[in-house]
């Protein structure tokens, strides 16, 4: 087979940009730590969320010393908690969400973070993210998940640790 | 004889007619396009948000759906009918298709449609995924299952064309056009085993109320596993007139046969064990699973980077023949005045573009990102809204005159139109990429939130949603021009030769090209055993997690009829 040998040339830095493609995220994943979601966070019946020991009653519990897991429903249309009470985790510490879907597929988005992930129902996805400073973030869902999808919206406040009055897990 | 109508009547008939069905979607999905550019920009909003919906439905099903695959249909018969040089085995079989397509895209079309009329009771706001439990009425599953089978019944009609060729030429090198329509059919077969069994097997029963749940990861999934080879098989008759008719348009030839067959051999290969690149936020599937799919979609950049290089150097070749010279200067010789030509090359510019977008989005990691936000439908407006899209338009220019053996209306308003789709594209889908790096979500009628904005690192979102805006403006009237030219070309009287419709032979000829690259049987073995590594381990633990039918039950689109028919039974 004839190939030109400007072709080979471009073959060469073809296959030498997906190699590098694949090595920064394999870096990301290994070297610098980046989490991403997987199958960690286990099955739960959706019909059944209620009897659930944590989705039955969610919200943010501490697990640790500045740790802190923070259970999420998301259902048509709102985030539980997240819409009528806000999340609120003290600063400077490590958060691990849980976030599942009491009816159709949602998002769940912490707005210009990569905190953010699908709300399947019967998965539970799992990711752990280091809060910092105090500040306030906005949570949408940005999965189509019926008529009133554009008011599904919710907030995250990341308050000084000497304000936070401790976890409300079931608020 | 002149030209393709004159030498095969009866498949110039279907291509007309497929055509006729792809333009009346183009026509009514762009301007969907338009209500949803001012809608959710806020400047016009004719509709309630509640319909913007199933305008979004109607507008991703009609141009994804139906306006590529029904120009694929009518230019694959273009092509096999042509490059074989003898006529489709059975002509009634290949009407038998296209009223099989063109009904159940009718369906889905009416089912989507219905939803703006609530007293009907039909709805399909379930958007162009469907994904369960968003439930659409059954109408829209039938439909969606008899144009895929209609889709198969063409292939079928292809390969029989095939085999009788065969017959006849038992030692010739399958014919390079004919070579890649069958490669990509073959990749469609193997990836539309996905939806089919989705919807044959659980969203139908479902919908009608024979089985009560469905498992919503696993018909997702199995979406997925369709979902991004389709994308190949909206870029498959892009690449064929890339490869094929802009070398000859551009005044030359096409610069390597064996390496156009290597680039859709990859496709068949690789196109289909990459879908859970979709699903990277998906739980339920392990990171390991999603790393597989990631480095084969990272390898599937090569075919399109191989293309980049065999498009631009049949280019150069075709200007330098014209008289064009030196390093750059080349580029002015190339025919700019022809909209055919200028269409396809601006197309394969924004591919560029879209490439790099599309890079972001395989990176495992980096999609977090801009996962599910305006940055994704920036990144297919430029490769299936503009690569085929425009690649397709600018194509008529020159394929329908053989169809109809009329001349085109206007190349001036053909010249105008391409270059406003391109200039039209630059501004929405800059917009989009940046607005989704501020994390403004896709899919959504009002992107506008009661406790927080968003912030963008550069100019303000005020500035991204008048860019939006008028982008889509621009690309609404380009489509209203290429209709209307179509539209007045067929009023031109019949003559000779509308259009030079000759191909030349590449630089590098088939006889260079070893002969293993036609073995289609090797190559869709090995397709097959890619897809079994890449697919049965998540399949099977997503049927382990929560069973075959799973435990959600069906959450109907159409929530008020529910209730108001509870309201009469009661």
């Amino acid at each position: 087979m004839e190939i030109h040998a400007y072709e080979k040339f471009w073959l060469a830095a073809a296959l030498l940009l997906i190699v590098g493609l694949i090595a920064t995220v394999s870096y990301g994943a290994v070297g610098a730590g980046i989490e991403m979601i997987g199958d960690e966070g286990g099955t739960v019946d959706p019909e059944a969320l209620d009897d659930h020991p944590k989705f039955g009653d969610p919200g943010v519990y501490e697990s640790g010393e500045d740790e802190y897991d923070v259970y999420v429903v998301a259902e048509q249309f709102a985030f539980r908690p997240g819409t009528s009470d806000p999340i609120e985790v003290p600063a400077n510490s490590t958060v691990t969400f849980h976030v599942t879907s009491a009816d159709v597929i949602h998002g769940f988005e912490v707005v210009g973070t990569n905190a953010n992930t699908m709300a399947i129902p019967g998965q539970v996805a799992t990711f752990t993210v280091e809060v910092d400073g105090p500040r306030d973030y906005g949570i949408l869902c940005n999965e189509y998940c019926g008529s009133a999808h554009h008011a599904m919206e919710g907030t995250m406040e990341v308050v000084p640790e000497d304000e936070y009055d401790g976890p409300e897990g079931g608020d | 004889m002149a030209t393709f109508v004159d030498r095969y009547p009866e498949e110039a008939a279907v291509v007309r007619a497929t055509f006729v069905v792809a333009f009346v979607s183009l026509g009514i999905g762009a301007f969907f396009g338009l209500i949803q550019a001012l809608h959710r920009t806020g400047y016009v909003r004719i509709l309630d948000s509640v319909d913007y919906y199933t305008i979004l439905t109607g507008h991703g099903v009609l141009l994804a759906l139906v306006f590529t695959i029904f120009f694929l249909l009518g230019l694959f018969t273009w092509a096999v009918a042509r490059s074989l040089e003898r006529p489709l085995p059975d002509i009634r079989l290949t009407w038998a298709w296209f009223g099989l397509t063109t009904t159940g895209a009718t369906l889905v079309a009416v089912a989507i449609l219905a939803g703006l009329i609530p007293s009907l009771g039909v709805s399909a706001d379930v958007l162009y995924t469907f994904y369960a439990p968003l439930q659409a009425h059954p109408l829209f599953y039938a439909g969606l299952t008899m144009f895929i089978v209609g889709t198969w019944m063409a292939g079928a009609d292809w390969f029989l064309a095939y085999r009788a060729w065969r017959a006849d030429n038992p030692d010739d090198r399958i014919p390079l056009q004919t070579f890649m329509v069958l490669t990509t059919m073959l990749m469609w077969y193997l990836s539309t085993i996905g939806v089919a069994v989705s919807a044959v097997f659980f969203l139908l029963p479902w919908s009608f109320g024979i089985v009560e749940t469905v498992n919503p990861l696993l018909t997702r999934t199995l979406f997925w596993f369709f979902g991004h080879p389709v994308v190949y098989f909206w870029l498959m008759p892009a690449y064929l007139l890339w490869y094929t008719v802009l070398p000859k348009l551009a005044g030359g030839r096409l610069f390597s046969d064996p390496l156009a067959r290597v680039v859709f051999v990859l496709f068949l290969l690789l196109s289909t064990p990459v879908g859970i690149h979709h699903q990277y936020l998906d739980p339920g599937i392990s990171e390991g699973f999603k790393f597989i799919a990631m480095t084969n979609t990272m390898f599937l950049l090569l075919p399109s980077l191989l293309t980049a290089f065999t498009v631009v150097a049949s280019m150069e070749h075709g200007a330098r023949q014209r008289g064009g010279e030196g390093y750059f200067k080349w580029l002015g010789a190339l025919p700019w005045r022809d909209p055919a030509f200028t269409g396809m090359a601006l197309a394969g510019l924004m591919f560029a573009a879209g490439g790099f977008s599309g890079m972001i989005n395989a990176g495992m990691n980096i999609n977090y990102l801009i996962h599910n936000t305006l940055w994704v439908p920036g990144h297919f407006h430029m490769t299936v809204g503009t690569a085929v899209a425009l690649t397709m338009m600018a194509g008529s220019y020159w394929l329908v005159p053989q169809l109809t053996g009329k001349r085109l209306y206007s190349r001036p308003i053909g010249l105008l139109q391409v270059v406003l789709w391109f200039v039209g594209m630059v501004f929405m889908s800059n917009a989009m990429h940046r607005a989704g790096l501020a994390g403004v979500p896709r899919r959504t009628a009002e992107p506008q939130y009661q406790s927080f904005d968003f912030s963008t690192a550069l100019g303000s979102v005020g500035e991204l949603q008048a860019q939006i805006a008028f982008g889509g403006f621009l690309l609404f009237v380009s489509v209203v021009l290429f209709l209307f030219n179509i539209l007045l070309s067929s009023f031109e009287t019949p003559m000779e030769s509308p259009v030079d419709d000759s191909l030349p032979a590449p630089l590098s000829g088939a006889e260079g090209s070893p002969l293993v690259l036609d073995d289609l049987r090797l190559w869709t073995g090995i397709a097959i055993v890619l897809v079994i590594l890449a697919y049965t381990l998540p399949l099977g633990s997503i049927v382990t997690d929560a069973g075959l039918f799973g435990d959600s039950p069906g959450f109907p689109v159409l929530i008020d009829a529910v209730a108001m028919l509870k309201e009469v039974v009661a």
